[in-house]
């Protein structure tokens, strides 16, 4: 047998986005619980194996208080990744602090790095002018069982279906010219403007801006038509077009 | 031109080994090179369905570790000259398969073979990953049910993103094989009906094998049934299956048994 001794040409380092929910418990916390379970158990299997941030900052509780709700939430088997707004040395050492670039302040905008001698001029775009821009992503095939789609930064645009168990994430709009079976996520920036379109209706799950209905909330007589999904004040209307 | 075809299904119990060897069978009888290469490394059974389980002295693994040369490992079919199998080896697991080694055996089975079709372990893990790395074609076999046409569905998007072919950014050609359908059933609507199937995944249709116990009698006698009883139900689905593969335009229908449509006609039962 021979040893390959080929050497390697190039080393990759490729870049990975994944997307974790925030949790942030509100006070009288053990009412934020209840709604918690409520949520986790109308809608079986959506919080399993997702990374989940918890953000603390707006109950700024103390040491014996956070690692509590720590602990309550860990028992229900909900995976954290990380923890925010709590003093990084009262937590448990696999719950660091997330690093600089994860936490929620907005992203460096990318076209203005340090080393660019001539950045753009004009003020950056706050987050909502920027989902409302025409950034949209394009898909021109059928989106298949265990892919999904991200894409914060506009609306997507799906020319074929969405099969049961994909998922579609996007910080605008989604547009579906085919069957939805799978999961949408619009408005996934704070985007309560945005809406879900598809030609035919069989979803699993649909989301627009964190609030969400499961197939059981669902009307069934809107199964198989073209429906749209939009926000009402804190309620999302799913309509027949 | 050689062709790689994989044969795939993400679920198991489906139909796998059985289409590989009535498809390799029936591209045979056509007159093509053939041979059939059983990923499933563990869990060998392609050489039970061709009846060649005696004749497996060298295996797949083997040949990937370089133990073993490629034509002592092939096993020559005792009906049909121009048809061969690489068995797999049935006491190392799927990690025995290096992924140079299958690229290397492919290789060289592409200047033997006219067809060389992999039958691959169910699953989405490795081996069926392996299985289908180095394929130009692909038949994604399904049930007319819910489960199968789901994990066939995250098959093809394996199919997109996993072949050496995607990655250089062409396209699988991809064809749609159902089995085990059962036109009462679907007509009473215990099972997913054709179309639904076809909307569901969108993939061009290659056939439809009917449920027959023809299958499981052909299997268990080490047969493919195309060889077994050619005049059999899914004996002419899967030829018919095999001739679009060549590019023949062969209108599809679902064969039934001749007894069956009797049984029909006589029974009064509505199909």
């Amino acid at each position: 047998m021979s040893v390959d001794l080929q050497t390697r040409v190039s080393f990759r380092l490729l870049g990975r986005s994944i997307l974790a929910f925030t949790l942030t418990p509100e006070r009288p916390v053990v009412e934020w619980f209840r709604e918690l379970d409520q949520r986790v158990l109308s809608s079986f299997g959506f919080f399993t194996n997702r990374p989940l941030i918890l953000d603390l900052t707006s109950i700024t509780p103390n040491k014996a208080e956070a690692l509590e709700i720590i602990a309550r939430i860990e028992e229900r088997n909900l995976r954290l990744m990380a923890v925010e707004g709590v003093a990084p040395e009262w937590l448990p050492h696999r719950l660091a602090p997330l690093p600089k670039s994860f936490s929620s302040v907005p992203a460096p905008d990318i076209t203005k790095m340090p080393w660019d001698e001539n950045p753009p001029t004009g003020a950056p775009p706050d987050s909502l002018a920027a989902s409302q821009s025409c950034t949209t992503l394009l898909i021109e095939e059928q989106v298949r069982s265990g892919q999904t789609i991200i894409f914060p930064e506009g609306d997507v645009t799906i020319v074929g279906s969405v099969a049961s168990g994909a998922e579609i994430i996007a910080g605008g709009s989604i547009h579906i010219y085919g069957t939805l079976r799978g999961r949408a996520f619009a408005g996934n920036n704070g985007n309560t403007k945005a809406r879900i379109f598809c030609s035919k209706f069989d979803a699993e799950i649909l989301v627009i801006d964190g609030l969400y209905k499961t197939a059981d909330d669902f009307d069934h007589q809107l199964i198989g038509y073209p429906v749209q999904a939009r926000l009402n004040q804190d309620v999302m209307n799913i309509e027949a077009m | 031109m050689a062709k790689v075809l994989v044969v795939t299904s993400g679920k198991g119990g489906v139909g796998k080994t059985t289409s590989t060897a009535a498809l390799g069978a029936a591209l045979a009888q056509n007159g093509k090179n053939v041979v059939v290469v059983d990923f499933d490394v563990g869990l060998r059974n392609l050489d039970l369905v061709m009846g060649a389980e005696r004749r497996v002295v060298y295996d797949l693994v083997n040949v990937a570790h370089g133990n073993a040369k490629l034509h002592q490992a092939l096993i020559r079919d005792k009906r049909l000259e121009n048809l061969c199998l690489l068995p797999a080896s049935q006491t190392r697991d799927k990690d025995a398969l290096s992924e140079k080694g299958v690229a290397r055996i492919i290789k060289e089975l592409r200047t033997q073979f006219d067809w060389i079709i992999c039958d691959s372990p169910a699953g989405i893990e490795r081996g069926a990953i392996l299985a289908m790395r180095h394929a130009d074609a692909a038949v994604i076999i399904t049930n007319p049910e819910v489960s199968s046409v789901r994990d066939s569905d995250r098959i093809i998007g394996l199919l997109d993103s996993k072949t050496e072919r995607a990655e250089r950014g062409e396209r699988v050609e991809k064809h749609l094989l159902i089995t085990r359908f059962d036109q009462a059933r679907a007509g009473r609507g215990e099972m997913l009906k054709v179309e639904d199937v076809l909307d569901i995944l969108s993939v061009p249709l290659l056939g439809i094998i009917p449920e027959s116990e023809q299958v499981l009698r052909a299997s268990n006698l080490g047969q493919p049934i195309t060889l077994a009883n050619p005049m059999s139900a899914p004996a002419r689905a899967y030829s018919d299956a095999a001739r679009r593969l060549l590019g023949d335009e062969v209108a599809m229908n679902v064969p039934i048994e001749r007894f069956n449509l009797l049984n029909r006609i006589f029974g009064g039962r509505a199909a």
